[in-house]
């Protein structure tokens, strides 16, 4: 079995979030990056055990970026995972991504595509579902579990209302979520044999940008906080009926 | 030209999240001067006409049994096909689990640029630049679509539902369905609660509640104001509450009307996920949780003691 787990490079949660040239850039300078938690903890994390359980499986990584990925994808590596393929682009529109990962699928023939939900910077949702409509692969989204035996993978998934159970011949394209896996930490064996695993940079294919982001904002700050005095808790449901009308 | 408005249904039954989309689609068909349509997959029991209360002038209908669950792959063929046919230039989905399902997929076969995640109807003052979430709440990205046809999946609470008087009228639509790849063994749905996505009101409790046996100042108030109930990370890693009423930055997302935050601390990964919320109160006994600076309102306060009597203030309140 041959499986694909796609990484994305992320500003830490703890992030301060700011803007430069003129609004229309992220302020990365001093920015920890971090593996995009749902490709971390889930997409990955579920993919080695996978190869833990066969250990013929093939567990490729990969990303779309510039160098400055690298660290990334190591600390990914050190997880676990045979090679990770870089394709040397920078792009913010999910349509180009997609394109330069399905052109990897395609070449590699992969069984399993694995993404995580989201991104929490861009907050996409969009890579699964555009690599496997690209590749003309069935796509199971938001999948809390995952199992596979001949071939057949069985996927909970979260669904509006409620989850649902199916069943799904490879090869498919999988984004993965809480439930699919518990995070790992990587282990100094994992961090030094990380360092000798293949890094293949590719340059991209050509693809449509069909988005671009023209300027970012920041919410308006609050005004501040009314305190009630814990005495009287029912000024407070005084205060939200009459004044914020919520009750 | 017209703005095709994807209506997404569970169990025969149109979501909350639907009518935003109609409303939204129908704003933005108004702002064009195009007419807005809607597009039903699958068996429905609600009445469709009735979406014309939305503004929606026309809904097209496709029937089978392979559009019983969503399939994504299935749903695609079937929209792109529909985009066609109706002439469609933008097209509206919901960003809630079904459009994030669909709508990259559809993107990706008719290469049409897409947003998700939008907050507002998009400024075609100088081309179409859409404002969507970005950073997990804690930014917007104002996003330009390059592309004749165009997606737009609207943030669940992010645009009011606007109704009216108005009847659609309703068509089957002529398209070839495929047969699903994907084979559903089971599905599980959570009945009998508001989804927490769609909520208009959320009571979230955090581990200053000490354990799931104190869970009842939640549940007990959440139901008394009719609001979804969320939760706090750690308190859904130990299994105090499931796992679903996780938000924050790798949880769900929402922005309800109010956001009643009990014993949470307010982290900023935890702020990433609620900070949209129009209105925000927080219980606390500790004065410095920062997310008294993310709150509207506020007690300094031992949960355990204010909660109660809350409840009783709104018992008393919706007695009179
Ligand atoms: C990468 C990453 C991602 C994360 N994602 C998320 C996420 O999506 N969502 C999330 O929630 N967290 C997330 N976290 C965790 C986050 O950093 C916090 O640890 C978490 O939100 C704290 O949960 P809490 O507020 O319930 O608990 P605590 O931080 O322990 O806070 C409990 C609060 O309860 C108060 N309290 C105690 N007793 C009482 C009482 N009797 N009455 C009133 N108040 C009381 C305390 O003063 C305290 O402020 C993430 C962390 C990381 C590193």
């Amino acid at each position: 079995m041959k499986i694909l787990v796609c990484i994305s490079k992320t500003p830490d949660t703890t992030a301060k979030i700011a803007f430069t040239d003129n609004n229309t850039k992220f302020a990365a300078d001093g920015v920890q990056w971090i593996i995009n938690p749902y490709d971390e903890w889930y997409a990955l994390v579920r993919a080695i055990e996978l190869k833990e359980a066969d250990p013929s499986t093939i567990l490729h990584l990969v990303t779309v970026g510039g160098a400055d990925t690298e660290p990334i994808i190591r600390k990914a590596l050190a997880l676990g995972g045979d090679e990770a393929i870089r394709v040397n682009a920078d792009s913010h529109d999910s349509f180009y991504i997609a394109a330069q990962i399905a052109a990897v699928a395609q070449a590699g023939g992969y069984d399993l595509i694995f993404t995580g939900k989201e991104t929490i910077d861009y907050n996409g949702s969009s890579i699964g579902g555009m690599v496997a409509e690209l590749l003309g692969l069935p796509y199971v989204s938001m999948a809390t579990k995952f199992d596979i035996a001949n071939g057949t993978a069985t996927i909970v998934r979260e669904i509006e209302g409620g989850e649902e159970t199916d069943q799904v011949s490879v090869p498919v394209v999988v984004s993965c979520q809480k439930g699919m896996a518990e995070q790992r930490i990587p282990n100094m064996k994992g961090i030094m044999g990380a360092r000798s695993k293949p890094l293949k940079v590719q340059e991209p294919v050509a693809a449509e940008v069909l988005t671009s982001i023209i300027s970012f904002d920041l919410p308006p700050a609050k005004a501040g906080v009314k305190l009630v005095s814990p005495d009287t808790p029912e000024e407070l449901v005084r205060l939200l009926h009459e004044e914020a009308k919520v009750i | 030209m017209s703005v095709l408005v994807f209506i997404d249904q569970a169990d025969g039954h149109i979501k909350k999240s639907s009518f935003e989309a109609a409303s939204y689609g129908a704003a933005l068909a108004q702002q064009s001067g195009v007419s807005a349509e809607g597009i039903v997959l699958g068996a429905v029991t609600d009445d469709l006409t009735a979406l014309g209360k939305y503004g929606l002038k026309k809904i097209h209908t496709v029937a089978g049994a392979a559009l019983d669950h969503l399939d994504a792959q299935v749903y695609t063929a079937v929209l792109a096909q529909a985009v066609t046919a109706t002439g469609a230039t933008v097209v509206v989905f919901s960003n809630n689990l079904s459009g994030k399902a669909i709508a990259p997929r559809l993107s990706a076969r008719i290469k049409a640029g897409l947003v998700s995640g939008a907050v507002a109807l998009p400024d075609t003052s100088n081309g179409f630049v859409v404002k969507k979430n970005v950073f997990s709440g804690k930014a917007f990205a104002n996003v330009a679509i390059n592309t004749a046809v165009k997606i737009i999946a609207l943030s669940p609470n992010s645009y009011h539902v606007v109704s009216g008087d108005g009847v659609a009228e309703v068509a089957a639509l002529s398209v070839t369905v495929d047969t699903p790849k994907v084979t559903v063994s089971s599905v599980n749905k959570i009945v009998g609660e508001v989804p927490l996505s769609e909520a208009e009101l959320v009571v979230s409790g955090g581990r200053g509640l000490k354990g799931p046996e104190n869970w009842a100042l939640v549940t007990d108030f959440a139901k008394l104001i009719g609001a979804a109930t969320a939760c706090s990370r750690p308190v859904a890693d130990v299994g105090w509450r499931p796992h679903h009423e996780h938000v924050g930055q790798t949880g769900l997302a929402i922005a309800p009307n109010l956001y009643f935050a009990i014993g949470i601390s307010g982290a900023i990964q935890h702020l990433a996920g609620v900070n949209r919320s129009k209105v925000i109160v927080v219980i606390n006994k500790d004065p410095e949780a920062p997310f008294f600076k993310a709150a509207d309102y506020g007690i300094v306060g031992d949960a355990f003691e204010v909660m109660p009597k809350i409840i009783d203030a709104v018992k008393k309140l919706k007695g009179a």
